[in-house]
């Protein structure tokens, strides 16, 4: 089936490409190969699309933007979790077919479609964004006032295109079924992460990282960072900034106590059911204010959480 | 009755983009049972690859910026054809909606002064566009749903819908589609339906759009007799990738030009000046020199060619490639890389960093990239209320890329955003309050369900057919050489002739390997909605005898003032019921009228006086 070439796999006209297509349901199946002529400059997904228009009609994948935006082309090519838009043919090895198989992480609907809705209830669990009240300032100015150095980390998390090639690739859900009840992954750790750096919020999940979503099961082997088609950092700027926080939680009465005097807007679920609601937005009003005076170069952040060292140098 | 799954809610929402969303959001505050029904996955509708930025004038960069500037803008870009009272509508309340945004966490780019930054874009006299780097959509998209999460919005997702149905005395009472992971059919019973579905350009061959922008609404609302306004007023993005072939169309954000960036054709020359049309020449630069000094201080002069709007640098293009001053591959070239540093354009421009180097192999930061015309929006559509978003069939609303008239003849960048916010936010409301004022029980039709199911199944019953992707390939090419950039009306007669040729072939399709997640069986479905809007467009632009905004004709090149006052209206009369692909009715009976667009106050005529 497989003819001998020097050439790239996606090569020259004149060249073929084989491509070996994982074909079935949750039953079971198995690789189907297909013998395509090469085209320049394709990547995987077009050959996808080239073998349903000609061979087979009904061969299932998911696919959008072909642009690497929407993360729904997923995809374990030649064993490697990644966008088959995003592939180019003549990236991967000279002369040897293509693999083309579903996320294995998730079950099977049919041949390289997978049954993602694990992560979009992950997704429902977490605590929503919840953010401070407008400042006076902010209400005269129209909108809030965050300095672009403050935001800058949870932008790289909201890059995310939600591909699930992070959580395809942990083996925490992959080699272990039974995790996905008390784990969220690395795509909502990194979720979680961005809510809890966002200047504005004040909500506290950490009680529900180490209690539901099963931080302390990640022992940081950044497989999801590698594969990120968005190069985030997921391990280094999310994962282990969150075992921190989590642990400052827990064990530190010292960062405890300050928080305590600070007032800060920060509360796990289990202070915040203790407070009024009515009282919380007004507790945090005054610290706020000062460091929203027009002009003023304060980071916005520090009202929110302290940093910890490890945070600072995962930056 | 064919067996099928039932759900019943007070309104439904077709489409899970950023108007989708937006209208559920609202319907959702309003008390209502809402559910979202889309075609993907929540999250990857076609809203999440908008690059450059959500129009709104907010004045963090600019103050002088206000309300009627923006609308002035708007109706200019539009070349008048807007529905005035949309564009006002929009003007006036895109500051508020994407403050909102900001209230449900999305994270724009900032100004020193930590409020929203604004950046340039074509059309618009301010720094107008509220942005995140060039992933705006992504942002907007993913803030909407998060928040629709939150709210408890039930979201259907990856079903296919076939059809709306209707009362027996045409009130809208649901819709029939099928589960595309099980292939299982579903009807839904709603008391109001929002038509949320974006656009068309899966029709041309070289788009900007993903596969789910078949017309699926627009063909929806004109089967179920609604109106369709202007539908030849298709917009092709002026930056749109051309080489490899793999990656012509797909979309180079107008970001690049607000960000500096400037087109050049093979002799190295700056074309865009030889292209200022009077309408602007007033307001846009007549030397290099000149531009350059804009991009810093806006006051030190008149604003770049390369910002006129995308109609303009479209066919300036088109027609430099024409006359053999292309690029290599059949485009022009686009700079930035020896207009800002590597760091400058890495951190402004990083998607379409990594899409050139992953895709292209091309560096931007060292080369220029070659980019040319790509099928990228329709201005045309659903003919609505511009106040409640209510199309012409009752208990049905329509909001986003799907509605026409608010963008009138061409669409500025950025406009479609703050678009779909507007009105996706004014369609949940109308859609609320007519389920709210509604009484009686939305009933459906089990014949109508049946025979409907009937048509959809009907490919896998024919042997030996024909194959969808081979009609839709060519319908591709139908649209792309005949309805494209550039019209001619034997052209177009000769499209409606192909068109013909192709629906027949559409009611011939042949499909194998059972309904469950078939790509090849959701071909079959989407194709009689590509070829109803495809007639749609071409039928619009037979009739619109002359040259405005999206719209060129080559036989008619100027603007016809009589043309300027009327839009195109496109129905289907009542009791036209007949056989067209997959069962619909027959797009053979849709007629073209032209109809007054409402007059303007004088108030709003005043505001383009004094600003021209």
């Amino acid at each position: 089936m497989v003819e001998e070439t020097d050439d790239p796999a996606g090569g020259g006209a004149g060249e073929e490409v084989t491509m070996r297509v994982w074909r079935g349901d949750e039953a079971g199946g198995e690789f189907a190969e297909y013998v395509m002529p090469a085209q320049e400059g394709e990547v995987v997904l077009d050959v996808i699309h080239r073998v349903q228009a000609v061979h087979a009609p009904d061969l299932a994948c998911r696919w959008n933007c072909k642009a690497g935006k929407c993360g729904s082309c997923s995809a374990e090519i030649n064993g490697r979790p990644a966008l088959m838009c995003m592939t180019r043919m003549d990236t991967l090895p000279v002369g040897q077919p293509v693999t083309v198989a579903p996320m294995r992480a998730f079950p099977i609907l049919r041949d390289l479609v997978t049954d993602v809705s694990y992560n979009y209830e992950v997704a429902k669990r977490i605590p929503p964004f919840d953010p401070r009240p407008k400042t006076i300032d902010e209400e005269k100015a129209g909108g809030y006032r965050m300095q672009q150095i403050d935001i800058e980390r949870s932008q790289e998390f909201r890059k995310c295109i939600e591909c699930y090639l992070c959580q395809d690739v942990c083996h925490v859900i992959r080699d272990h079924e039974e995790n996905k009840t008390a784990f969220a992954g690395p795509r909502f750790f990194a979720r979680t992460a961005e809510l809890e750096m966002h200047p504005l919020d004040v909500n506290d999940r950490r009680e529900l990282l180490q209690q539901e979503q099963g931080l302390g099961k990640c022992n940081i082997t950044k497989c999801c960072t590698e594969v990120c088609p968005e190069h985030i950092k997921i391990t280094d700027n999310a994962i282990i900034p969150l075992k921190e926080r989590v642990v400052d939680a827990s064990y530190d009465p010292i960062a405890w106590l300050g928080r305590k005097i600070r007032n800060r807007t920060k509360r796990t679920p289990t202070e915040a059911s203790v407070d009024s609601p009515s009282s919380g937005p007004a507790a945090v009003q005054p610290d706020i204010e000062v460091h929203g005076i027009p002009g003023g170069e304060v980071n916005g952040s520090a009202t929110v959480s302290i940093p910890t060292a490890q945070e600072a140098s995962a930056e | 009755m064919a067996e099928h799954e039932t759900h019943d809610f007070d309104v439904i929402i077709i489409g899970a983009g950023g108007a989708g969303l937006r209208a559920a959001i609202e319907a959702r505050a309003m008390g209502l049972r809402t559910a979202l029904v889309c075609k993907s996955l929540l999250g990857k509708a076609h809203t999440v690859m908008a690059e450059g930025g959500v129009a709104a004038a907010l004045g963090n960069v600019y103050a002088e910026d206000s309300w009627q500037v923006h609308f002035r803008d708007t109706m200019r870009g539009g070349k008048m054809l807007n529905n005035w009272r949309m564009a006002q509508l929009h003007a006036q309340e895109a500051p508020d909606r994407v403050r909102e945004l900001e209230e449900w966490g999305a994270l724009f780019d900032r100004t020193k002064d930590g409020l929203i930054l604004q950046r340039d874009f074509g059309g618009h006299r301010f720094a107008r566009l509220a942005h995140v780097g060039d992933r705006t959509g992504l942002e907007l998209i993913r803030t909407l749903q998060q928040k629709a999460v939150a709210d408890g919005i039930d979201v259907f997702m990856e079903v296919k819908v076939l059809r709306l149905l209707h009362d027996a005395d045409g009130v809208v009472s649901g819709l029939i589609g099928y589960r595309r992971p099980s292939g299982e059919f579903v009807v839904f019973t709603a008391k109001a339906v929002v038509m949320a579905t974006g656009g068309v350009g899966k029709s041309w061959m070289y788009t900007s759009n993903s596969w789910e922008s078949t017309g699926d609404g627009h063909a929806l609302t004109i089967w179920a007799g609604g109106d369709l306004i202007d539908m030849e007023a298709v917009q092709f993005h002026p930056t749109g990738m051309v080489w490899p072939l793999s990656v012509r169309g797909i979309l180079v954000t107008e970001g690049v030009r607000g960000d500096g960036g400037v087109l050049r054709n093979s002799e190295g020359n700056r074309f865009m000046f030889d292209y200022i049309p009077p309408m602007f020449a007033a307001e846009t630069a007549d030397s290099e020199d000149e531009a350059d000094k804009w991009y810093d201080d806006h006051s030190a002069g008149r604003r770049p060619p390369e910002l006129l709007p995308r109609d303009e640098v479209a066919r300036s293009i088109n027609n430099e490639v024409k006359s053999g001053r292309g690029s290599p591959h059949g485009g022009v070239f686009l700079d930035i890389a020896t207009r800002r540093t590597p760091e400058d354009i890495r951190r402004r421009l990083p998607s379409m960093y990594h899409q050139f180097k992953e895709l292209a192999g091309v560096d931007i930061t060292t080369e220029a990239m070659e980019v040319g015309p790509t099928c990228h929006y329709i201005m045309g559509g659903v003919r609505v209320d511009a106040d409640s978003a209510a199309t012409t069939v009752s208990g049905l609303f329509a909001a986003g890329e799907v509605a026409g008239g608010m963008h009138g003849a061409n669409r500025l960048g950025g406009n479609s955003l703050s678009d779909l916010l507007v009105f996706g936010r004014r369609a949940g409301i109308g859609a609320a309050e007519f389920a709210q004022g509604r009484t009686d029980t939305p009933r459906v039709d089990p014949d109508q369900v049946a025979e409907i199911v009937d048509g959809a199944v009907a490919p896998f019953e024919l042997e030996g057919g024909e194959n969808p992707y081979d009609v839709h390939h060519d319908l591709q090419e139908v649209m792309q050489s005949l309805v494209g950039i550039i019209r001619t009306g034997s052209e177009l007669e000769e499209a409606l002739v192909k068109l013909d040729a192709l629906e027949d072939r559409a009611r011939r399709v042949s499909m194998s390997g059972g309904r469950r997640y078939n790509p090849g069986w959701d071909m079959t479905n989407d194709l009689p909605a590509m070829l109803t809007v495809s007639r749609c467009t071409t039928l619009g632009a037979i009739h619109r005898k002359e040259s405005r905004g999206g719209h060129t004709r080559d036989d008619f090149p100027k603007p016809d003032p009589e043309m300027g006052t009327v839009n195109f209206v496109e129905r289907i009369p009542a009791g036209d019921a007949g056989a067209g692909a997959g069962g619909t009715p027959s797009i053979h009976s849709i007629t073209v009228s032209p109809e007054p667009i409402p007059e303007m106050p004088d108030d709003l005529k005043k505001l383009l006086e004094e600003a021209t």
